[in-house]
């Protein structure tokens, strides 16, 4: 069959009912992402229906959202926000004995974002769909896998039977052709894209990206793109994947090994969309518009060059972002002071963003008024930083190193800035209050983040990286 | 769940545009393991002044609003993260109906599993709605239309499992179970 699509291929092999008298699709999981905060009242409905967890080896957990990013005590005690934060962490803990779930907790090596830990145990694979009750699931579709967000009473769903409902939604291709500028990452490529298609312009749509600047992406680039699909409005963002796909997913832990992992490839590769393959809308991005981007107001389409002017308030809703910003029309981003940056989430905690913001705060201290956070997505991206010595730049240029966790990406674990303050993040959403009542979120990249502590304000870091190492 | 035929009541217009799921309720109320009492969370950094003391100008204080069951919302509604603790507080806070012109689609999904009618209306008629705050409504589920106070009707569309679902109350989960046969069938050919 020829001129099928990446999304087509994926839906279409885990149909295990398509009705046609208006019923929906049911549509098998092969991979189950569980945290602690959208999970609680799933368990319970099973337990009130006297449900087992169908498949407990396609149902992974971890501890992410609501744990402290502060160390453990001496006596091993972790210093939780509040006892709701803790008991809910205790409920998953619970939950995962009694249902049989494997949990990466506390003690595991590998405990992270679940968004990281998948990817880089190689549970992530092509052609798998894939779920968890976070929007930003999206993120797996940088393998060619077909992932989104979903609800607690969907979460529900597949522990019980391992499917969901589902009406197909419609396709749009997203073809950035040409070279990214130097110094321009996929984090500010993505928020171009969320820029161009708006918060809501994706809606009802999965995004297939597509086009050489994609293609030259490394899997951890591709990851922060499709991160980002759902800011765009989309159900999913998906990678067709390749050769740099395959290459990354060998010798990880849990992916296959030897000859079946040569097996398993032959058939990841044949989820590729079709060359001819049909779209039901398509957005052309050059890459070489692109320029590092951050953005200026309360949602994530509200996005601009970091050398532009803030735009004129086209609408009651733009006013009301920058009252909230505090920005003016038609001043210069750039310069805009800075209270806190942080340096994480499942949008950009890898060792390749870590090593972004360490190349510029490697030598350089930042300003003595900011307040800069840095934590790693998993506790293996922990390690591999450690062991190259990042963690002491970071610590030698006045940041702090934290443990692994979705920290200020989500204002509920402790890790949150005061009412007024700006924070530089290179998280996914920059909604009011997202980090903490009456902050105020600027989104960017991990090298324009760590440029902006240096500087005190809002900065290019390629006027930094120009310099050179400082002495 | 049980079964949502139709919603009579006033409404409360909400003129904003990309209402995101932190705005219905902050991600600091997420720490619950529970489905109950999110409702005076809802449009917590909107409805609350930081002492505690009710905000007068946000829409949902107004003494109009009081028993105002459908909530008329700006552009995109429901944007952003995939809790359903948004429509539970939704729901808590005493909403039965959101209508918008564009109304995100894990939040639709969410609201619709749990008998929240989220409602999308051509953008015409959403301009109308947004326009005459606290007009009295009847939706229909059954018809999907929506009698406006001069007796003019709306049409929407909903899709037509989940209507059924809505009248007969039932959820989709006993549904999903009867198709395990089918279920095991595919694991096995996998």
């Amino acid at each position: 069959m020829s001129g099928r699509s990446l999304f087509d291929k994926v839906w279409d092999a885990h149909v295990v009912e398509a009705p046609d008298d208006g019923r929906p699709t049911v549509l098998y999981i092969d991979l189950h992402l569980i945290h602690e905060v959208t999970s609680p009242q799933a368990f319970q409905v099973l337990r009130e229906r006297g449900l087992p967890v169908r498949r407990p080896d396609r149902t992974l957990g971890t501890l992410d959202h609501s744990t402290p990013t502060l160390p453990a005590a001496a006596d091993g005690s972790r210093p939780y926000l509040d006892d709701a934060t803790r008991a809910q962490v205790e409920a998953l803990e619970r939950n995962c004995v009694e249902f049989g779930i494997d949990l990466r907790g506390w003690d595991s090596p590998d405990r992270g974002i679940v968004h990281v830990i998948a990817p880089e145990l190689g549970r992530t694979q092509p052609g798998m769909t894939i779920v968890c009750g976070d929007s930003h699931t999206s993120t797996h579709g940088a393998f060619g896998a077909l992932a989104f967000g979903i609800g607690t009473t969907e979460v529900g769903h597949v522990l019980a039977t391992q499917c969901l409902l589902q009406r197909k939604p419609k396709s749009l291709a997203v073809t950035v052709d040409g070279d990214l500028p130097a110094g321009v990452s996929a984090k500010d490529l993505t928020l171009h894209i969320a820029g161009v298609l708006g918060i809501g312009g994706a809606t009802g749509h999965v995004i297939e990206f597509r086009g050489s600047a994609v293609r030259a992406l490394s899997m951890e680039g591709r990851m922060t793109l499709c991160n980002m699909s759902i800011e765009m409005g989309a159900r999913a963002g998906m990678v067709s994947p390749d050769a740099t796909t395959v290459d990354y997913l060998r010798g990880r832990p849990e992916a296959p090994h030897g000859t079946d992992f040569e097996r398993a490839a032959a058939r990841w590769l044949s989820f590729a969309a079709d060359p001819e393959a049909r779209y039901d809308r398509e957005v052309r991005i050059d890459a070489r518009d692109v320029a590092p981007t951050v953005t200026w107001g309360t949602d994530p389409g509200k996005a601009l060059s970091i050398d532009a002017l803030v735009p004129p308030a086209q609408d009651a809703a733009a006013r009301k972002a920058l009252d909230y910003m505090r920005l003016a029309e038609g001043q210069a981003i750039a310069g805009t002071l800075v209270d806190v940056v942080f340096v994480g989430s499942c949008t950009n905690s890898r060792l390749s963003d870590l090593r972004a913001a360490a190349e510029v705060l490697r030598g350089r201290r930042i300003d003595p008024r900011v307040r800069m956070l840095v934590v790693p997505g998993s506790e293996r991206v922990k390690r591999e930083a450690e062991a190259e010595g990042l963690h002491e730049v970071f610590r030698a240029a006045g940041a702090e190193w934290r443990e692994p966790g979705c920290s200020m990406c989500i204002g509920m674990n402790g890790d949150i800035a005061r009412p007024g303050e700006l924070v530089v993040s290179t998280s996914n959403r920059n909604f009011e209050g997202r980090q903490g009542k009456g902050v105020r979120t600027v989104l960017a990249s991990p090298a324009t983040a760590a440029a902006s502590a240096v500087r005190g304000a809002i900065a290019d870091p390629r006027a930094l990286t120009a310099e050179g190492v400082a002495a | 769940m049980k079964p949502v035929r139709r919603v009579e009541s006033r409404t409360v217009v909400l003129p904003v545009d990309n209402i995101d799921t932190d705005q219905i309720i902050p991600a600091r109320f997420l720490t619950t393991t529970t489905r109950a009492g999110l409702g005076k969370h809802a449009f917590n950094d909107w409805r609350w002044r930081a002492d505690g003391t009710p905000n007068p100008d946000f829409v949902l204080n107004r003494p109009e609003a009081k028993d105002a069951a459908i909530l008329v919302g700006g552009h995109n509604f429901g944007c952003g993260s995939s809790r359903e603790h948004a429509p539970w507080a939704l729901l808590d806070a005493g909403i039965a109906a959101v209508i918008s012109s564009g109304i995100a689609d894990i939040f639709r999904n969410n609201s619709l599993k749990n008998g929240l009618l989220a409602i999308v209306v051509d953008p015409s008629s959403h301009a109308d709605l947004l326009a005459q705050p606290g007009e009295r409504l009847a939706i229909d589920v059954a018809t999907s239309t929506i009698t406006r106070a001069d007796g003019r009707t709306i049409a929407f569309t909903l899709d037509p499992f989940v209507r059924q679902c809505l009248l007969d109350g039932v959820d989709e989960l006993g549904y999903l179970q009867q198709r395990l046969p089918l279920i095991e069938r595919f694991e096995a050919r996998a």
